[in-house]
């Protein structure tokens, strides 16, 4: 059913990673997202590992469900793997014609896959333990000082935090009216690509006529409020950093330094 | 001919963190003819309860027979029967998707695979029955009509189907009095003259009373009451409230009164008997 496509994957928990701010998470991820891209040696690999072996730990996600978030991209993965397997110079392993699989392919394969592995894995914590309101409030919190310069974080923010809040709404509207049109016989499954697209009508038109409304009323009834975007606004859940966020930050630095040290040493 | 229900439950979402028991082991049959309400308060079920009725959910453990045909079973006959049972959805007009009356009430008949003077006919019957002119409104636009004029046409557009059995989900929420006593009043007409089984389900108590002869009370997704309407309003009060129902207003008045010692008998739940009581027992009074 439509309906069990949760909203961007949030898993509800009270772990370390769920309670750390969201901007700490942010920050912190897109640090780790740049220190996968020092590691270059085996042993920095292996300390890449083990953080994010423990981050999925700090997590207590289900380990299934962090499994599953790689699931959509191995397409991805594994044409990385093929594609420097077989692009690298080195001594052939294999040789047929004019293809050839190098020692160093495989092994230079081997490493990227790692890495983009690491990097859906680390970015899927984030939206798995932070629920899209939260993160949209973050991000607002973030581009704060960029208003400066004329980013309008407060309406992009707020742009955001209705299309979220909208989603769910819309795909249950989309569920009742299928199920209101599969009652009068409509058939969303079978027949040609031509046919099937005009079976869609009677979901696609009333799904719009409401988007349309939904739309239509929230601009009446913040009008009717006299919203104004982001000057001087107060808001009921505040950001406050604690002091685990100085630790998971910490963390994240050290790791960082350490793997560049690695680099630079040759280790 | 009866839609049966066996021990059924239904779980949305099972095994996320947002797994949802919505109904828990209901068995009931609802024989042809029958005309019943579903009451109880929002989130007790009931929408959930009637979906299993047509085969849109089909239920996580228990079955659903309508007519002795299981709705679970992946057979023709199982999909035809399931056509068998109409359903008008909480705010139908919001599925109008057609340039013209006429097209968006032929949807269903279309679906049946009918030749194209039966589906006219049908319309015809249907857009009379919901009290719309069909010379009038026939090739109109049902996105220029009032809010209880869309509902008329989405209800009619579930009657052209000529379903044995009706299902109406709170078919009168956010009409106004004049536009819900015509809509009640038409299913009333529908039941009558086309014998059809009714299943209501309303937060309007005394329609519910007034209406129909069987009433189930739902409360957390099991039915806790299963009844006459008469015997559910006389019965435990405190289990009617546990179920957050109220009481009819009439039912409380003639409880009122038989306090005050005035002799009304028990199971008045109508105006106008509550009216025909109270003459008679002055006519009484009179003559001595
Ligand atoms: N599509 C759905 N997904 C998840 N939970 C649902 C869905 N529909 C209903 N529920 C839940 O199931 C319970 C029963 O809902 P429903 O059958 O709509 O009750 P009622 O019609 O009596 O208000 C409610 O707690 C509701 O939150
Ligand atoms: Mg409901």
């Amino acid at each position: 059913m439509l309906t069990d496509i949760t909203l961007g994957q949030y898993y509800p928990g009270d772990s370390f990673l769920h309670k750390l701010d969201p901007r700490t998470k942010i920050v912190a991820t897109l640090i780790f997202i740049c220190s996968i891209f020092l590691a270059s040696t085996y042993v920095a690999y292996g300390v890449l590992f083990l953080s994010v072996l423990l981050a999925v730990g700090l997590s207590r996600l289900p380990a299934k469900l962090v499994a599953r978030s790689v699931k959509p991209l191995w397409v991805i993965v594994v044409l990385t793997f093929v594609i420097h397997a077989f692009s690298t110079p080195g001594a052939a392993l294999f040789e047929w014609k004019f293809i050839s699989i190098t020692d160093a392919g495989v092994q230079q394969g081997v490493l990227m896959s790692l890495r983009l592995v690491f990097l859906i894995v680390v970015s899927s914590l984030l939206t798995y333990t932070t629920s899209p309101i939260v993160l949209t409030d973050g991000i607002e919190s973030l581009l704060n000082p960029l208003r400066r310069f004329g980013v309008p974080a407060h309406e992009l923010a707020m742009m955001m935090t209705i299309a979220l809040r909208f989603i769910p709404t819309l795909l249950e509207e989309t569920d009742r009216i299928m199920k209101a049109q599969v009652a009068r016989g409509a058939d969303f499954s079978s027949g040609h690509l031509l046919k099937r697209a005009k079976n869609l009508l009677p979901l696609l038109v009333p799904l719009f006529i409401s988007a349309f409304r939904r739309a239509d009323e929230l601009a009446v009834a913040m009008e009717a409020r006299c919203y104004r975007g982001g000057e001087n606004r107060t808001r009921l859940h505040q950001l406050a950093y604690a002091p685990r966020d100085g630790v998971a930050l910490g963390g994240v630095l050290a790791l960082t330094l350490a793997l560049a040290w690695m680099r630079w040493s040759g280790l | 001919m009866s839609i049966k229900l066996e021990a059924v439950s239904y779980t949305y979402m099972p095994g996320t963190p947002y797994e949802k028991r919505a109904i828990s082991d209901i068995s009931l049959e609802i024989e042809k003819g029958e005309f019943v309400a579903i009451i109880g308060h929002t989130g007790s079920g009931k929408s959930t309860l009637v979906q299993h009725l047509n085969g849109l959910l089909h239920p996580t453990s228990g079955r659903v027979l309508v007519d002795d045909i299981d709705l679970a079973a992946k057979t023709p006959e199982a999909k035809k029967i399931a056509r068998s049972v109409g359903m008008v959805f909480q705010y139908p007009e919001h599925q109008l998707f057609a340039e013209t009356i006429y097209e968006d009430v032929a949807f269903g008949p279309r679906n049946l695979k009918l030749d194209e003077a039966e589906v006219r006919q049908r319309v015809e019957l249907a857009m009379e029955f919901v009290g719309l002119d069909y010379g009038k409104f026939a090739h109109r636009s049902p996105f220029h009509l009032s809010g209880g004029q869309m509902r008329r046409v989405a209800i009619a557009g579930v009657i052209a189907m000529q379903p044995d059995y009706l299902v109406l989900d709170e078919p009168s929420a956010g009409l106004d009095p004049a536009a819900r006593n015509a809509i009640f009043a038409e299913i009333v007409q529908l039941y009558r003259t086309r014998g059809i089984t009714v299943i209501l389900v309303t937060h309007n108590m005394e329609e519910a009373a007034r209406l129909a002869d069987r009433m189930l009370v739902m409360a957390k997704g099991e039915v806790r009451m299963d009844g006459k309407p008469k015997e559910v309003f006389r019965a435990d009060r405190e289990l009617l409230h546990a179920a957050g129902v109220d009481v009819p207003r009439m039912v409380e008045l003639v409880d009122a009164l038989r306090l005050k010692g005035i002799d009304i008998p028990e199971d008045t739940v109508s105006v106008d008997s509550l009216v025909r009581e109270i003459l008679a027992r002055q006519r009484r009074e009179n003559a001595c």
